[in-house]
């Protein structure tokens, strides 16, 4: 369901979104993002790279939290910024939780707003990319 | 003595491409991309792939999902020194050539909706640059680029942000 105005608070936390990419998910987003930079599907090449392993793209772990926030509010609102930074790399087949808690409900040029803080996090419980958002509600 | 004397890594080339706009790139918004994008993401909201449930949710066409803003026409005299990584892409070049790159972090700022059928035109410029030392990849080199972009109708739709990490 779809989050509304009036039951959001500031500190409530944001449902989930598991995401756990597949390397044939990288491929995809590699076609559908058009960054075709090789670190993120050539064992190999990441490994030259000085890279342990493949990483996920930073910009999939970006759209993964613009999905959260997109499923959050649903069609009562829509995103008015977003972003993150990434902090440390993630891996294909391990977890990645993205969240996000509220940090502020305010009015503004006759608009709804709210701020919150999201971030992915890994199984270790690192934030990896951690960043802001601000909604506007209906 | 010039500005860049005191950097390892940061031209003067580099130094005075700040707040330059580059020259402006068409971008398109397209069914099919916006399919894919959501796709790979993993989206299940319907608005991104039924044109139906798009317009039904108040939308021109299919919508964005977040972080997809246009594809570049591609060109196909470009697309070996794309293929060829970051420091054959053009643009102002460091003292030392680095060839590796991290996408650093990312902000977009949205002003309206951006729709299938839309074209954007982007400018881009660099923001800032500077250089920090590293634990396990040298001395990196970052970039703080801005890119503006700008729909069919004049309107600033979108603002992205960009760090990139070069070492």
């Amino acid at each position: 369901m779809a989050a509304t105005w009036d039951e959001v608070t500031e500190g409530m936390e944001i449902p989930t979104l598991k995401k756990n990419c597949s390397t044939q998910q990288l491929v995809v987003w590699a076609a559908g993002s058009g960054d075709f930079y090789q670190i993120h599907y050539d064992k190999e090449f990441a490994q030259n790279n000085k890279l342990k392993d493949i990483i996920v793209h930073g910009a999939l772990k970006n759209a993964f939290l613009g999905q959260l926030l997109h499923d959050w509010v649903g069609r009562n609102g829509r995103i008015k910024s977003f972003g993150c930074s990434y902090r440390a790399m993630d891996y294909p087949n391990e977890d990645i939780l993205c969240r996000g808690i509220v940090t502020k409900k305010y009015e503004a040029d006759g608009q709804k707003l709210v701020d919150l803080e999201i971030w992915t996090e890994n199984p270790q419980g690192q934030k990896t990319t951690p960043g802001t958002a601000t909604v506007a509600f209906r | 003595m010039s500005e860049a004397d005191k950097f390892e890594l940061i031209s003067q080339e580099m130094l005075d491409a700040i707040g330059k706009k580059s020259s402006p790139t068409k971008l398109e918004v397209d069914k099919l991309q916006i399919r894919l994008f959501a796709r790979a993401v993993g989206h299940t909201d319907p608005i991104y792939y039924d044109e139906e449930e798009a317009k039904k949710a108040g939308f021109r066409s299919l919508p964005c999902p977040p972080g997809y803003l246009g594809t570049p026409i591609f060109d196909p005299s470009k697309a070996a020194a794309a293929a060829a990584g970051p420091a054959a892409r053009g643009g102002p070049q460091p003292k030392k050539p680095l060839n590796r790159v991290l996408n650093g972090g990312t902000v977009i700022e949205y002003f309206d909706d951006i729709c299938a059928g839309d074209t954007l035109t982007s400018q881009s410029y660099l923001a800032d640059v500077v250089e920090s030392p590293s634990a396990s990849l040298g001395l990196l080199l970052i970039s703080t680029n801005k890119t503006e972009y700008t729909n069919q109708d004049g309107k600033v739709v979108a603002v992205t942000t960009g760090t990139s990490i070069r070492y």
